[in-house]
């Protein structure tokens, strides 16, 4: 009996890393716009929707091949990422944070409508179904698998950016003193325009790995935006390492929360820890 | 090299500089001399076009830089090391320089064997992260991260501010060393007795005008300079 009980529990522990990875992807590129530009994209989920859709209507209605369309979504939505920099963002940059949070949150309604009138409120699947791969006795959907493989090499493949090449260096330095830049012969609106168009891509990605396990509705943005943004703070807003963690622990409470009561109850146990967090460490978990 | 032509500049309801002109020659090391709020940074920021001027212009090896945007500046060979520092406290002292080679990127090695040959200090302590280094160590990654650039012209703001007194010694032996090396040096300083043995000319800035100028022995000498500068 015991060892029956053990072997689901490490199921779910497993299946809590996997969900790790991909929320942790998600954290990624909403705090690096937050820790470069200093503007929260509320909606930023929603550029992950409008990556959703891009994959379905140019796999499932231009017959394009999977990879083809997934690498076409990356791109538009690193272009709709430049696109909401510059004429949304960058003439409120110096206004008032609550300012820039109502922008953002105008464009999330204004994409939420639009895919409304352009797409329809029916569920839409790209028909792609990938079997689950089975381990002894456990079970682990191979879609959440690729999507953990993914979002890690895309974390690695950020953090080489961000440290080893020039553009990094900048868009690191660039957070930490903005006014300097110039003097490094540095255009500070061009690494914020790059910037964007990298939260973007990282949307894109994050579209990519989402599309393979859930159905695309123009709605589908509220299902994930809230909680990316809550991992986030959980892990200091603009702090990249903070949210990576924070990603897999938030993950933690909802699988093995979920194993001990209901799938619904793994979420309200992991948002009242996010609550007494904030009245515990108001910056987020790893703030200094 | 640097000649500054009648220059006017301010801040929104506030004028800094009144009509100031002033030249560096290639190969020379000159000073701003002047009391705190003569207008000093001001100058730097306005030659390194951070600020724009109202009246006058600034013209490099005889080429106007009007139309030049902040951010090309140092492509065309002027780097600043602007007042306090402002080093990035949270990249390493070597991730610090990097951003000064941002512009030259192919020169990038050559320039850091030379600027750790020129402080050796930062070499040991090129994986710690600015913020923690002392302030001597900062003020020679922040003229380390100038050089990286392979500047024309050096803009120094201050860089014995802030620091101490024994610092302040080796501060200047480093700007005395950097200027027989042949660089192109404008630097602007309230430590006046000190900066004057280390350059060869000198600018007297007060209240947004140049009020005198001559060789740094004619200023050190010079009764109204002894008399309201330096306590004599």
């Amino acid at each position: 009996m015991s060892d029956v009980f053990d072997i689901y529990l490490l199921e779910a522990v497993l299946n809590g890393l996997l969900l790790g990875g991909l929320l942790a992807l998600l954290s990624l590129g909403l705090n690096l716009i937050f820790g470069v530009i200093d503007v929260v994209w509320i909606c930023y989920a929603e550029l992950i929707m409008c990556g959703m859709y891009a994959v379905y209507y140019l796999h499932v209605q231009y017959h394009w091949p999977l990879l083809l369309a997934m690498l076409a979504a990356i791109g538009i939505v690193a272009l709709l990422g430049l696109i909401l920099h510059q004429f949304v963002i960058r003439p409120v940059l110096s206004a008032e944070p609550i300012n820039q949070l109502l922008v953002t949150g105008g464009v999330l309604f204004f994409l939420q409508a639009a895919a409304t009138l352009a797409f329809g409120i029916e569920f839409k699947n790209i028909g792609v179904t990938l079997a689950s791969v089975r381990i002894g006795e456990m079970s682990f959907s191979a879609a959440r698998l690729i999507a953990f493989g993914v979002a890690l090499g895309g974390m690695v493949g950020m953090y080489l950016l961000l440290t080893k090449t020039y553009l990094g260096t900048a868009i690191r330095a660039i957070s930490q003193d903005r006014a300097v830049m110039p003097l490094m012969g540095v255009n500070p609106a061009r690494i914020f325009a790059l910037t964007s168009a990298l939260g973007g891509a990282l949307a894109g990605l994050a579209s990519c790995l989402l599309v393979l396990q859930y159905d695309i509705h123009p709605a589908i943005g509220l299902s994930f935006g809230p909680i990316t943004f809550l991992i986030c703070v959980l892990g200091g807003l603009g702090n990249m390492v903070g949210g990576f963690v924070a990603a897999f622990i938030f993950a933690q409470f909802i699988a093995v929360g979920g194993f001990f009561f209901a799938l619904e109850w793994g979420y309200v146990i992991a948002f009242v820890f996010f609550i007494a967090v904030m009245f515990w460490r108001p910056r987020g978990l790893f703030a200094k | 090299m640097l000649r500054v032509a009648n220059v006017s500049a301010g801040y929104s309801g506030f004028q800094a500089l009144f009509g100031v002109s002033l030249e560096v020659n290639a190969g020379e090391s000159v000073a701003v001399i002047g009391p705190n709020g003569a207008g000093k940074t001001t100058l730097l920021r306005l030659i390194s076009k951070l600020i724009e001027s109202t009246q006058g212009e600034v013209f490099l090896e005889d080429k106007s830089l009007k139309a030049v945007p902040p951010y090309e500046v140092v492509a065309r060979g002027i780097a600043h090391v602007p007042e306090n520092r402002r080093l990035f406290p949270r990249l390493t002292a070597e991730e610090n320089l990097r951003m000064g080679a941002f512009t030259s990127r192919h020169a990038y090695r050559q320039r850091l064997d030379q600027v750790y040959a020129l402080f050796p200090r930062l070499k040991e302590r090129r994986n710690q992260v600015a913020g923690t280094l002392s302030g001597g160590e900062q003020q020679m990654c922040a003229i380390g991260r100038a050089l990286m650039s392979g500047p024309k012209l050096l803009l120094l703001d201050e860089p014995s501010a802030g620091l101490a007194p024994v610092v302040v010694q080796s501060i200047f032996e480093l700007v005395r060393r950097i200027c027989s090396e042949g660089y192109t040096v404008l630097i602007v300083e309230q430590n006046i007795r000190q900066v004057l043995k280390v350059v060869s000319r000198a600018y007297l800035l007060d209240a947004g005008r140049i009020v005198q100028s001559g060789s740094a022995a004619e200023l050190l000498a010079a009764p109204e300079i002894q008399k309201a500068y330096l306590g004599l």
